[in-house]
């Protein structure tokens, strides 16, 4: 009872099956070592070209050192006893897989041949994501608070816009798509933050009153619950299309309305659509929250002459937000996602790459849209755990 | 100080609580007592406002207490219940100043007030103030709920069932403790329970109450030696009431100047005549323990010794027996 989940020993079971996931990982990523395409060399950036995996990169002085690093990281996290020796072999692995890259792609890239591109393979990738997977087991095991996650998480990003910003990438063909928008990147970037802020701003605003309003009374519980789910439902591209005509037709009713930006396309229809993704999620886990508070902890604040407002503000609320930020998490995760698809109505965002990329068949232009939606998500995820752990960590 | 009057509570066609009345005196524990529905819990959350009455009114030193807001209200009634309802996101310490901080008490005051609520419930403040429920045991979480319950020096305490989710042995011991602190401290006490046991250790008077009305209100001698009525007579038991008779009564009222005793060097006795010496019984022990000793050790009189050992009478079975005259 009075336990420290942290102090709490690792059972047996549990150890061995972190061990079997560490180990398919690493097996995972001496396969795509020894025989996956790390990067591609293309004529051009649309044509896909041939693909080399690091044993059998031209620059062989390169390609067998890093094939052999990357070889030993996989069995040293294969064979780790101790987390922090697993997560070490996982960072390591991640690091050099990143730095091979650009190291790789400046050898590989033929002096002089201004079309030619050289694009991150699927060897590349499957083997970020298994070192990535290796660490994320491994920080699992060692039982970081929620602080040590954020700071492990942001460490982890800034080391990669480190290499970035160092130009190492400078020759992978996703760097030169980059540099072909450099500014319309951020300007796209911004956006995105826009899409996701200002619909999660207003379905919080309005969510949780309503949560609350949905946990009081009964009969509007389900009324409202049906149709957020019946929302929920709508698949996201037709939602942003529905969106258009009703917007557009008000915009011609009130060309006040017009003016201040209120669009058929672009931003406002966008806004919209996202906004009613998030009540769902915001208004259940509102609910939830406020379900999960003891009857005898209100039954005796209630009794001990807490009025209402006082009672909710310094016994539900405090007991229900735990709950609550797991619905704000689940939000803020799928709305940078959702907003990606928002660009086809002409609201911006870095879906704006994605489809752009598409259209071309430049598919490295679609990882510069993409990579940076992934990312956000990721941080995001990773920044309300720590705050819902936080707390319900605080002794509930 | 309390008094109810002819209260009553309807839920649709039914009578929960109809048309009770009792007086509470001050410094005096009142329990309410009867099986499950019979509209003890809402006499209780009537009193404090949880549950409007539908007829009837309760005065607290003489004020209708529909002249007072709920909130108000309540500040001056302490409430313990049975799910006790600990704030689990707050330290013991923050629990128990809860009612003194909405009555605006200064924070020396609060912090006076804990230390003194948690060393009068054996919970050293040094310990305890700063855990959180969870990190206490079942019974811990009780006397906290009823610390809690006490902090504001309420008029009142009203406790539904406090002890009840609790195991034989340790729900004895808060009995005990209680008993012991609220004769302390004086504190007027209305308890609910479906415990006779309970009823009888810890209050001075018991209402039954059956079908939402009292049937009987008196003290517990006088439930045990003139049950009302056979519903009455089911509740107190009918087997074993002249045993709980007994220990509603100390050996002191029952006990005559002891003659023919001898004190022994091992603090024993001998009867003059008698071949063994006999272990005396403490002048604080009940009629029950007293008749308990006398049958297990086959006599009839046992020598009464006060605290310091020193003999101050005797105890002889044919008064115990004659304590139970007038019993059907």
């Amino acid at each position: 009872m009075t336990e420290e989940p942290t102090a709490r020993p690792v059972p047996e079971g549990a150890a061995a099956e972190g061990r079997g996931l560490a180990r398919l990982c690493a097996v995972a990523a001496l396969l795509a070592v020894g025989f996956a395409p790390f990067l591609a060399l293309q004529p051009n950036r649309i044509v896909s070209g041939e693909g080399f995996a690091l044993p059998a990169l031209p620059a062989a002085w390169l390609g067998l050192p890093l094939a052999a690093v990357l070889a030993a990281c996989a069995v040293v996290a294969a064979l780790a006893h101790h987390a922090a020796v697993q997560a070490l072999a996982g960072a390591a692995g991640a690091l050099a897989a990143l730095l091979g890259a650009g190291l790789a792609a400046t050898a590989l890239l033929p002096a002089g041949a201004t079309l030619a591109r050289v694009s991150l393979g699927s060897g590349f990738w499957l083997i970020i994501g298994a070192f990535g997977l290796i660490l994320a087991d491994a920080l699992v095991k060692l039982r970081g608070g929620p602080l040590a996650r954020i700071t492990f998480a942001f460490a982890a990003v800034g080391a990669v816009l480190v290499v970035l910003a160092a130009g190492l990438w400078n020759d992978l063909s996703i760097m030169r798509e980059y540099a072909a928008n450099r500014d319309s990147f951020w300007q796209q970037g911004a956006r995105h933050l826009v899409l996701v802020g200002g619909s999660l701003a207003p379905a919080l605003l309005l969510g949780i009153p309503l949560g609350y309003l949905c946990h009081r009374q009964a009969a509007a519980r389900g009324a409202v619950l049906a149709v957020l789910s019946v929302i929920q439902t709508v698949p996201s591209i037709a939602m942003f299309g529905l969106m258009m005509a009703p917007l557009a037709a008000l915009a011609a009713a009130y060309p006040a309305l017009g003016a201040a930006g209120i669009r058929g396309i672009g931003l406002t229809p966008a806004l919209v659509a996202l906004f009613l993704y998030s009540l769902l999620p915001v208004v259940a886990n509102t609910v939830a929250g406020f379900a999960a508070v003891p009857p005898a902890v209100v039954e005796a604040a209630r009794g001990m002459g807490m009025g209402p407002l006082r009672r909710l503000a310094s016994v539900e609320w405090p007991l229900a937000f735990p709950v609550i930020v797991t619905g704000v998490r689940i939000v803020l995760v799928q709305n940078i996602g959702l907003a990606a698809v928002a660009a086809l109505i002409g609201a911006g965002g870095f879906g704006t790459f994605v489809f752009r990329g598409m259209g071309q068949t430049a598919m490295d232009l679609v990882l510069l849209g993409a990579v940076p939606i992934v990312i956000l998500a990721f941080l995001a995820a990773v920044v309300l755990d720590a705050v819902a752990g936080r707390a319900r960590g605080r002794p509930a | 100080m309390i008094t109810v009057e002819a209260l009553t509570k309807t839920f649709g066609p039914v009578r929960a609580v109809d048309g009770i009345s009792f007086e509470l005196a001050e410094g005096e524990a009142l329990a309410l007592i009867g099986p499950s529905g019979c509209g003890k819990s809402t006499t209780l959350r009537m009193i404090n406002r949880l549950i409007e009455p539908s007829a009837g009114r309760v005065l607290i030193d003489g004020v209708d207490t529909t002249s007072i807001p709920p909130a108000t209200l309540r500040l001056r009634m302490g409430y313990a219940i049975q799910g006790i309802g600990l704030f689990p996101h707050r330290t013991v310490a923050q629990n128990i100043a809860t009612v003194p901080r909405l009555l605006g008490w200064p924070r020396a005051r609060i912090a006076a007030r804990i230390e003194e609520l948690l060393e009068l419930f054996g919970l050293p403040p040094a310990v305890f103030a700063r855990k959180y429920p969870h990190e206490l045991s079942g019974g811990q979480q009780q006397r906290v709920g009823v610390a809690r319950a006490m902090a504001g020096k309420p008029a009142v305490l009203l406790m539904d069932e406090p002890f009840g989710a609790l195991d034989p042995i340790t729900r004895t011991r808060l009995q005990d403790e209680f008993l012991a602190i609220r004769r302390r401290m004086g504190t007027t006490v209305l308890i609910v329970t479906h415990d006779m046991d309970e009823a009888f250790k810890l209050a001075d008077r018991l209402a039954v109450m059956e079908k939402g009305r009292i049937v009987q209100l008196d003290t517990p001698e006088a439930l045990l030696r003139h049950p009302a009525s056979a519903f009455v007579e089911s509740l107190v038991g009918s087997e074993d009431r002249g045993l709980k008779l007994l220990s509603l009564a100390g050996v002191t009222a029952l006990m005559q100047p002891a003659t023919g005793w001898t004190a022994e060097a091992d603090g024993t006795f001998r009867k003059a005549g008698a071949d063994a010496s006999l272990a005396p019984l403490s002048a604080s022990a009940s009629l029950r323990e007293a008749a308990s000793r006398l049958v297990f050790a086959g006599v009839d009189e046992l020598p009464v010794v006060d605290e310091a050992g020193a003999m101050v009478g005797a105890i002889a079975m044919e008064r115990i027996i004659a304590f139970g005259g007038g019993g059907r």
